[in-house]
């Protein structure tokens, strides 16, 4: 596209917010409409500023991917460090801080940053490094990947601002209001171009498996995304907006997103990641070719039939929870064909878990991915849910689905990338990557065990009868109860937490130390064929 | 092993691979969902269900902004523990004018479903003021400040409006009335005869413990007073469900 072309549309951009901010009802919408127009002032500066003669398009565009492995670094840290401040609120509650910070603005925060802000950014560099190189092309459509990745960026900021300053839909992962889905909406639009285009142009006759589930992942959180996000806005000048759904029909769409939010973003995505890193680093084949195309096609056809297991014993039809239900069982099946298609990638190289550390945080991954989908099915179990629905197990199970598969295997990949794209010959200290890993899983054992414990303990206590017939426990009672559960949690937290900066501090020292090596391994770009 | 050696030809063609994973990931979202728009049991009425009044609106607003459904659910469960702690099940129809719906997934606090009546205003005042002062277990965080937020009303025909679009039958005449509405359900001097006409069941009077002026502390609490209390289970017959 031309210059001007896209300055214009900058400008256009730039006076929509100008517009935006003057006739805003509101307080956030004013504030969002200021971060639009720096946005677009900032694109608008850059276009202008930049030498446009002196970009190789003969070599793989590794712009983005690197902003991407240090944008991962960066949320990741500060979503565990929210997490720990959220978790310290439950345990004392004058950690809150109202009205900013209480823990109802605070909680959507944490989880907006860690998935969509630490695991949305290594979905994004991951799949741009892994599309250009099994395709071998550079990434398709120029500037729009840059778009995607910063376009991206503001949306995780507007979002967890409004959080703060009070402005939510209510609807759990999906917390955004209208104005901010659209803008995610035409973001994401944008990926699928890119990436789907990448692939249509690729220079090797097959899709790499890797890039199945990415295409999968972005196809189907675009559906997910914009059904669930369909609103009326009660002013085209202000952020409140009504959900188009209501009731039973809103909470079925609500968690047939929600739960293949889970599915598809954070495995399906991450799965993608594992069938590109795990073969690297390990230097080995993918395990079987079969097995990741029955486990592919089953994975994401049982996957969206699952969502009705969050709405078990509810207003909710019989049949639909009962569909959830069975799905959710079956779906235990293609979870382990990955799982197994992973760690059998590691024959012949088994010796590697010992002595690198990295492998042993993917390895240690899929461990928990096999785990928390084991345990998944078993939660969806009418009866078993019965008596976990409403406590912490839930919460126990979603960390180790979250701190063990999604936050291992992205570090992983990080290390891994940061060498490729920084050219470095190594990571600034290995060793520190095994205290990262040390650190990070006995945070996770913690925090899983507690969450068990808590969460089966809680539901036991709700549903004690005494020998009269009258319950045992008032409610309260039951948080009292909990309270050492949680400071054990907000432990296990800021273990997870350490992990994180020792990983900050490893990877903002490989990143220092290859650009003094800069001008040495400018020489020795990458090509694409 | 056939078809999985025909599978060459989707691995390598975008396009294809594109359109059947459309297709794979439709099905179960279309069974699941579609029917719950036309089938009896998901959309019945019940007596007495009627739309929030404007008052209430506005505190049902606020839940939403301050992430209240993190810690409440709404959703009594039909087990014997729930229904004596937090009274009869929920029906789907209780919720259908939620836009969205409030059903929680986690009780950090106990259900609120029908939390409605239960306690004196002025418990729910003191309750989201200091918590602990009452329930000395709670970790809920203090709510102090909606006392002195003013309530913004000015819009508050455009939020009726908006769920008229959507299909909550708010008619005319609730809609000219909204604004005299919602000054006069937390005004205890005022005439309530029409706004409970039009809103039957409706809590008046003061809220926040201060008259003379309209707090989110009034919507708030006129919102939790309400929950659950709408329909009369002495008297419905759940027999042909």
């Amino acid at each position: 596209m031309h210059k001007a072309i896209k300055l214009s549309i900058a400008a256009c951009a730039g006076f929509l917010a100008l517009f935006m901010a003057a006739n805003a009802k509101d307080v956030v919408y004013e504030f969002h409409s200021y971060l639009f127009l720096i946005f677009a002032v900032a694109i608008a500066f850059w276009l202008i500023g930049r030498d446009e003669d002196n970009i190789n398009l003969n070599s793989y565009m590794d712009g983005p991917i690197r902003s991407g492995v240090v944008a991962t670094v960066f949320w990741g840290v500060l979503g565990f460090a929210v997490g720990v401040f959220a978790s310290s609120q439950l345990a004392w509650p004058d950690f809150n801080i109202a009205p900013w910070f209480n823990f109802g603005r605070v909680r959507p925060l944490h989880t907006s940053i860690v998935i969509f802000a630490f695991g949305g950014s290594a979905l994004l560099c991951t799949s741009f490094y892994v599309v250009q190189r099994t395709c071998r092309v550079r990434l398709f459509g120029g500037d729009l990947a840059l778009f995607v990745f910063w376009g991206y960026q503001l949306f995780i900021v507007l979002a967890g601002t409004g959080y703060l300053l009070g402005n939510s839909t209510s609807k759990e992962y999906a917390e955004p209001e209208w104005y901010i889905d659209i803008w995610l909406t035409v973001v994401w639009l944008a990926y699928l171009v890119v990436f789907l285009g990448t692939v249509i142009k690729r220079k090797e006759p097959h899709i790499y498996v890797a890039n199945w589930f990415y295409l999968a992942f972005i196809f189907t959180i675009a559906v997910l995304h914009v059904i669930n996000a369909l609103a009326i806005p009660v002013s085209l000048t202000g952020s409140k907006s009504y959900s188009l759904f209501s009731g039973v029909q809103d909470a079925m769409i609500q968690w047939w997103y929600g739960h293949n939010a889970v599915g598809f973003f954070l495995t399906a995505g991450f799965l993608g990641m594992m069938y590109y890193f795990i073969p690297k680093q390990a230097m080995r084949p993918v395990y079987s070719y079969r097995l990741s195309i029955v486990h592919f096609w089953s994975l994401i056809f049982l996957y969206i039939w699952a969502g009705p297991h969050h709405l078990h014993y509810t207003a909710l039809p019989d049949w639909a929870q009962t569909l959830g239900m069975v799905f959710s069982i079956m779906l235990w099946m293609p979870s382990w064909g990955g799982m197994i298609n992973g760690l059998m990638t590691l024959s012949g190289a088994w010796d590697k878990i010992r002595t690198d550390p990295i492998i042993r945080m993917m390895v240690t991954a899929l461990a928990f991915y096999g785990m928390s989908t084991f345990e998944g099915p078993m939660l969806a179990v009418k009866s078993v849910n019965a008596l976990s629905h409403y406590t912490e197990w839930t919460i126990g199970h979603v960390h180790s689905g979250a701190l063990g598969w999604v936050g291992m295997i992205s570090f992983g990949a990080v290390y891994f990338l940061t060498t490729k794209v920084f050219r470095s010959d190594n990571l600034y200290s290995l060793k520190m990557v095994n205290w990262h890993f040390w650190l990070a899983t006995l945070g996770i054992a913690i925090y899983a065990s507690v969450m068990w414990v808590s969460g089966i303990m809680q539901g036991l206590m709700w549903r004690e009868y005494d020998p009269e017939g009258f319950l045992v426990y008032s409610f309260a009672e039951t948080v009292d109860a909990i309270h050492p559960f949680y400071v054990a949690r907000t432990i296990a937290g800021i273990l997870y937490l350490l992990g994180g900066l020792v990983m900050a501090y490893n990877i903002g020292m490989t990143i220092l130390a290859s650009k003094s090596n800069a001008k040495a391994s400018l020489t020795v770009l990458e090509r694409p064929a | 092993m056939s078809i999985l050696d025909k599978h060459h030809r989707v691995e390598t063609n975008a396009t294809l691979l594109l359109i059947l994973s459309f297709l794979v990931i439709s099905i179960g979202g279309i069974v699941e969902i579609v029917p719950l728009f036309y089938l009896q049991n998901t959309i019945e009425r019940v007596e007495g269900m009627r739309p929030y009044s404007p008052l209430e609106l506005k505190g049902r607003a606020i839940y939403q902004r301050e992430g209240c459904y993190v810690c409440h659910s709404q959703m009594i469960r039909p087990f014997r523990d729930e229904v004596e702690r937090y009274g009869h099940y929920s029906l789907a129809a209780e919720s259908m004018y939620d836009h969205p719906f409030q059903w929680g997934s986690k009780r950090t606090g106990p259900d609120l479903a029908r939390i409605g009546g239960r306690y004196s205003n002025k418990w729910h005042v003191q309750h989201l003021t200091d918590p602990r002062s009452l329930v000395p277990e709670s970790i809920m965080p203090s709510y102090k400040f909606l006392a002195k937020n003013k309530l913004y009303v000015s819009d508050i025909i455009n939020h009726l409006e908006t769920n008229q679009l959507l299909g909550v039958p708010y008619n005319q005449e609730m809609i000219e009335n909204a604004f005299a509405d919602i000054k006069a359900q937390a005004d205890p001097s005022a005439d309530t005869t029409g706004l409970l006409k039009r809103y039957p069941k409706a809590k008046t009077g003061d809220f926040d413990g201060n008259p003379t002026q309209l707090t989110e502390m009034d919507a708030i609490v006129a919102y939790l007073q309400m929950l659950g209390t709408l329909v009369d289970f002495s008297t419905l017959d759940l027999g042909q469900r």
